[in-house]
């Protein structure tokens, strides 16, 4: 076989693969989102209401999401939905578009408080889609009394060594020992962060797991008695087990928010603002509040809640002031590495 | 004409290899001299920090404890992937492709979903423990999840069929006529293995054991899902600087120093094998 | 009596061997007919999450994504490895650099070459979908594949190559009838294992597919759906797959009643 014959086979046989398909229709809107988080019909929906195609990928973490969109420059990409923190990366980093108020008027749907958010004052480049607490997670027919603080976690009573969970995502793992200590969650400083390590490999030995997704399951069958927990994630513990509770330990939580992000290299903007919009319509955003049992900021999509929800999933009905009281995860910049540090020291100790 | 030969043979996967591993990676890899810029992208200012920080001790900790439980899955592995093998091909030869495809047909369902299969088996509330108290055990069950055992058994389900197709293809055309004669010269079927089987297959052995190895040190679900995130294996080191510490440079850095140390043992292990096959043809 | 003693030891490694391998299946398999949700108790026999499953074009989808990936890709890969071993291990004098390369794939971490191949495709600009996905399977593959045949090449006598170019074969017919024959068994191994390890394959394909939705794979899909835990819905998927899968093992020996080679 010549060099040519080579060359010929091999325009071939990549002409081949590319008629596989699998590049995305130029005109569809690329919206990327975890599964489950928007109604099923809310891509038809938006199609039929304003005119637009549009498809939904997944992805499973923020991080691999944003490994995917730093390497490519957000090719391909218009909308995402990503937590806060990896929002203002995105923004950091160029790859955020400047929002355009004027574009969504939906966004006087917003809760006051919700367009004051720390990581994005006026929201200049994220609108928030659901928010909520980080907290405790207990089964109360099998614990004594109500753990209120998470050094209760952090340093558990007898009986429930090896019944307990903690986040394996970095950012709250690193927070339940900041809490603890009575620091803020974007803590810097190098002592703090050396007694917070040694406070979370101390409580290492008494935990059951890391644990990021199945730990309602572990309470519901009473393997596990106590776990750090989103409160939308706990609420469907209490679905399926009604002694199950949640509770805020008296030294705080941290406000997280996802957030939906228009990215700046998208070539169909137009139809990406009118995405955002459909989303923060009062009806459709309430959908996420009654089936993700998330609490939503916007204010018309919460009165409208069926009272029932909130007597059944308490944490439902912490209001906004209430939810500003508490610090939000930032992007601490340089130490992201003392940080990531840790995170592996805690990790691999034995 | 055989050199010229082989040169045409070896053409297209090296094209291929160059082009779609050796530039993209060499690309990334680069960026271990470089260092991560505040907001995670990438300064371009030269410095060697973050090669001298793959060496400190917690990454070099973390080495070797990857290698040390990945070592324990080789083992394990190479046994009983050796022994299926052997098995396979003394079954009639018309049977041995199907059973080659039963090895490996588990694996085509989805990891994840083989993973929580062992969970819902071990968990402390799991299947195992049900059947122990049906059969009558009263007493406190060890705890079966979350252990080391767990992801070491983890790796090895994972692999083990690897170790059988890599082990087979040796063993299925070794010559009858070489066990008879070595039988007819009055050898014992456990000398005709140790002397003359073994060697021969010597390096599908070898093979597998890298798959395993290789596999087992890069591998970063299976210390989180059935180790409770409370292994840190090097595979999750790396993941988690080019994802979740978005710091490119080092995780550049950690594979580099990875990928360098993997090459000597591999290298080593070509040398060991091309020994050890050369000493049975003599 | 040695015969059949030695007989009965092979099936009782063969049958520990295979229990080992199916013990979680058999689980994923029951669960899949569990009418509750949840893992933890048996609530009845259902064949309910089976009908959801027809039902969800997403996931037949991605699943024929992946079908087409993974046959590509090992078909690619099992070419250009099988020559890949052969010219390797008919020189003499292997070199290291060669040595070295062919490991490569397999001790790179895959999320490096996963952001590798992305930043490089968007660098120039080269569009990405499913067939770049294929691209990147066949780089590992092919190593694979490499490794299992060349483990079969060592003990190759390659007299007999020469002997047949000496009885006056072109080259191509002594690869034909003297090479391939003996590498058949560690070629379709190798195929075997590039298939496996392409069909289950999640972080490169995720960063490697582009955007769209048309090039999602089924790992892609299930990875995605973990969020609350194993659905038996995804169970029964699981099990539709080894179902399908032993039916076109079972049709290909109908039809195949001549086994190829010796």
């Amino acid at each position: 076989m010549t060099t040519f014959h080579v060359r010929i086979a091999t325009a071939g046989v990549v002409a081949g693969l590319m008629s596989l398909g699998g590049a995305a229709t130029a005109q569809n809107l690329v919206i990327s989102n975890w599964d489950g988080y928007m109604a099923p019909d809310a891509i038809e929906g938006f199609s039929a209401a304003t005119g637009n195609g549009a498809e939904l990928v997944l992805h499973t973490t923020n991080e691999e999401i944003m490994g995917k969109l730093i390497a490519s420059g957000g090719a391909g990409y218009d909308v995402v939905f990503v937590s806060s923190p990896f929002a203002e990366i995105l923004h950091n980093l160029g790859l955020a578009e400047t929002l355009d108020p004027a574009r969504i008027p939906n966004m006087v749907n917003l809760f006051p408080e919700a367009m004051q958010l720390a990581h994005d004052p006026g929201n200049a480049f994220s609108v928030p889609y659901a928010w909520g607490t980080t907290g405790l997670c207990y089964r109360s027919d099998l614990m004594p009394e109500a753990p209120d603080s998470w050094n209760d976690l952090l340093s558990p009573a007898a009986d429930l060594v090896g019944k307990t969970t903690m986040l394996a995502t970095d950012r709250w793992l690193l927070a339940a020992g900041f809490l603890a200590n009575g620091m803020s969650v974007n803590e810097t400083d190098e002592t703090a962060l050396a007694t917070v390590r040694d406070a979370l490999i101390a409580a290492k030995g008494t935990l059951l797991a890391y644990d990021d997704t199945t730990f309602y399951a572990k309470l519901v069958t009473g393997e596990a008695t106590m776990v750090q927990a989103w409160d939308g994630w706990c609420n469907y513990g209490i679905a399926e087990n009604a002694e199950i509770q949640y509770v805020i330990p008296s030294e705080g939580s941290d406000l997280w928010v996802d957030t939906i992000v228009i990215l700046a290299g998208s070539q169909n903007k137009d139809a990406a603002y009118a995405f955002v919009n459909y989303i923060l319509d009062a009806e459709n955003h309430r959908w996420a509040a009654e089936n993700i049992l998330y609490k939503v900021p916007n204010a018309p999509a919460m009165a409208a809640l069926d009272p029932a929800l909130i007597t059944q999933f308490p944490n439902m009905g912490i209001t906004p002031a209430e939810l500003l009281a508490f610090e939000q995860l930032r992007d601490v910049g340089e130490a992201q590495r003392a940080y990531s540090r840790i995170v592996t020291e805690i990790m691999a100790a034995q | 004409m055989k050199e010229r030969g082989s040169t045409y043979l070896m053409a297209p996967a090296l094209a291929w290899l160059a082009a779609l591993m050796v530039v993209p990676c060499g690309l990334i890899l680069a960026l271990a001299f470089f260092r991560r810029g505040i907001y995670g992208g990438v300064e371009y200012t030269l410095t060697f920090e973050n090669i001298a920080l793959v060496f400190d001790p917690l990454y070099a900790g973390i080495f070797l404890n990857s290698a040390r439980i990945a070592g324990t899955a080789v083992i394990i592995a190479c046994i009983l992937g050796y022994a299926a093998a052997y098995a396979i091909a003394a079954m009639p030869r018309r049977q041995q492709p199907v059973l080659l495809f039963f090895a490996v047909l588990p694996f085509w369902s989805n990891y994840l979903i083989r993973t929580y299969a062992w969970i819902v088996l071990l968990n402390r509330e799991g299947l195992i423990t049900q059947l122990a108290r049906w059969a009558g055990y009263e007493g406190e069950m060890p705890q079966l999840l979350y252990t080391e055992g767990t992801v070491i058994l983890g790796l090895v389900y994972s692999y083990l069929p690897f170790v059988i197709l890599a082990c087979y293809a040796p063993l299925a055309r070794l010559n009858p006529e070489i066990a008879e004669a070595s039988h007819d010269l009055g050898a014992s079927g456990w000398t005709t293995f140790m002397r003359v089987t073994l060697p021969l297959t010597l390096p599908g052995i070898a093979v597998g054991a890298v798959f395993v190895f290789v596999l087992s040190i890069g591998n970063f679900v299976t210390p989180a899902l059935l180790g409770g995130g409370q292994f840190q294996m090097i595979g999750n080191v790396v993941y988690a600087q080019f994802l979740t510490a978005n710091d490119w440079p080092f995780g550049a850095a950690l594979s580099m120093v990875l990928i360098a140390i993997m090459m000597l043992l591999l290298v080593a292990q070509t040398f060991a094998v091309e020994r050890g096959t050369g000493r049975a043809d003599a | 009596m040695h015969n059949r003693g030695r007989h009965a030891l092979m099936l009782l490694i063969l049958g520990g061997v295979f229990a080992f391998l199916y013990i979680p299946i058999s689980v994923l398999v029951a669960l899949s007919f569990n009418a509750g949700g949840m893992p933890t108790a048996w609530t009845g026999f259902s064949v309910q999450w089976y009908g959801a499953l027809f039902a969800n074009a997403d996931i037949l989808a991605a699943a024929w994504n992946t079908l087409k990936v993974a046959l590509i890709s090992t078909l690619l890969a099992t070419l250009l490895g099988t020559a890949l071993a052969i010219g390797v291990e008919m020189r003499r004098r292997k070199g290291r650099a060669i040595e070295a390369l062919i490991f490569a794939p397999m001790i790179i971490p895959d999320i490096v070459l996963a952001i590798a191949l992305l930043s490089f495709f968007s660098l120039l600009k080269f569009p990405m979908g499913l067939h770049t996905v294929i691209m990147a399977h066949v780089v590992f593959n092919l190593a694979f594949v490499c490794a299992v045949v060349r483990a079969r090449l060592k003990s190759f006598d390659w007299s007999l190559v020469e002997a047949s170019a000496d009885l006056g074969a072109a080259a191509h017919v002594t690869y034909r009838r003297v090479v391939l024959p003996v590498l058949a068994p560690a070629i379709i191994a190798g195929a075997l294992l590039a298939f496996t390890l392409s069909v289950d394959e999640f972080i490169i394909a995720f960063f490697t597919s582009g955007a769209g939705r048309a090039s999602i794979t089924l790992p892609m899909q299930i990875f995605a759906m973990i969020r609350f835990g194993v659905t038996p819905e995804i169970n029964a998927l699981a099990t539709l797959v080894l179902g399908v899968s032993v039916t076109a093992l079972a049709l290909a020996q109908r039809l195949n009643r001549e086994m190829p080679g010796q």
